[in-house]
């Protein structure tokens, strides 16, 4: 096994139990912080695929700010003597039923006694030719301000719209 | 063995079915936005994985970006949703968000 390999195993493992921990954690506070090791996990496939601007950019925005806004939501909708913060689930088998079926049609790998591979290891993905790992800020930089100008331009606004929408919903109003 | 592009798509199906469960279980609507995060970042981790391994030119990775800002802006909107839903019901709980029911 290659030292690649073990590294990429050691962030998907990171990922996806962390990731499990989220989801199934009986408090709200476990979930956050292991939204964190998720999120840090992530950023470490990013590095591995050669993508060094977005594990940046990931651990910037999600852990700095997504995050924090997260833990601010669990703060604020929950009285402060509240020590446990606990979060009920509701239709858990269900759910558990329609997460695994989605999750064995996709990456099931089974192959013993019938080939029972999901999606993901059954189809033949176009391989091209590939993107060597080399620096990406610039080439991304030079694509924002040249070829994709206007998503660009339509990204702030969005973020502008939705700062001020996000500000005028939780205002209290006189009246009220 | 270098881990080739089904796997790093592998994780991505995991991880996405992980955040659906959440989605799908969790009675707090902060736990819900977390399965929703999960969600995209899945979403994110394909985009990036076919950029290695697809034809080699960096529109995954831009378009990764832009998942990014528009995760920031819903999580914005809706922490702001969950805290006006608090202050009404006194409750963090989306199936007591009712109001609308006639």
């Amino acid at each position: 096994m290659s030292a690649e390999a073990a590294v990429f195993y050691l962030f998907a493992a990171i990922t996806v139990l962390s990731g499990a921990v989220v989801v199934l954690a009986r408090s709200l506070i476990y979930s956050a912080f292991a939204l964190l090791f998720t999120f840090f996990g992530v950023a470490g496939l990013y590095v591995l695929l050669g993508a060094d601007f977005l594990a940046a950019t990931q651990l910037l925005i999600y852990v700095g700010g997504i995050l924090v806004l997260l833990l601010f939501g669990v703060m604020l909708t929950h009285k402060l003597y509240d020590l446990d913060l606990r979060s009920e689930v509701t239709q858990f088998v269900p759910g558990v039923i329609v997460a695994a079926g989605l999750a064995l049609i996709l990456a099931s790998p089974v192959t013993w006694p019938v080939d029972l591979r999901g999606l993901v290891f059954r189809t033949q993905w176009l391989a091209g030719a590939g993107r060597p790992p080399a620096p990406t800020t610039s080439d991304i930089g030079q694509l924002f301000m040249g070829a994709y100008l206007l998503p660009f331009e339509a990204a702030s606004i969005l973020l502008l719209v939705a700062l001020m929408g996000a500000a005028m919903i939780v205002r209290r109003r006189k009246d009220a | 063995m270098t881990p080739a592009l089904h796997h790093y798509l592998a994780v991505s199906a995991v991880l996405f079915s992980l955040g659906m469960l959440g989605i799908l279980t969790r009675r707090n609507a902060v736990n819900v936005l977390m399965g929703v995060e999960l969600v995209l970042n899945s979403a994110n981790l394909n985009l990036v994985a076919f950029s290695r391994f697809g034809s080699g030119n960096l529109q995954g990775q831009l378009f990764a970006v832009f998942v990014i800002v528009i995760a920031a802006a819903e999580v914005a909107v809706a922490l702001a949703i969950v805290l006006t839903l608090y202050r009404l019901r006194r409750t963090p709980n989306l199936d007591e968000a009712d109001i609308l029911r006639g």
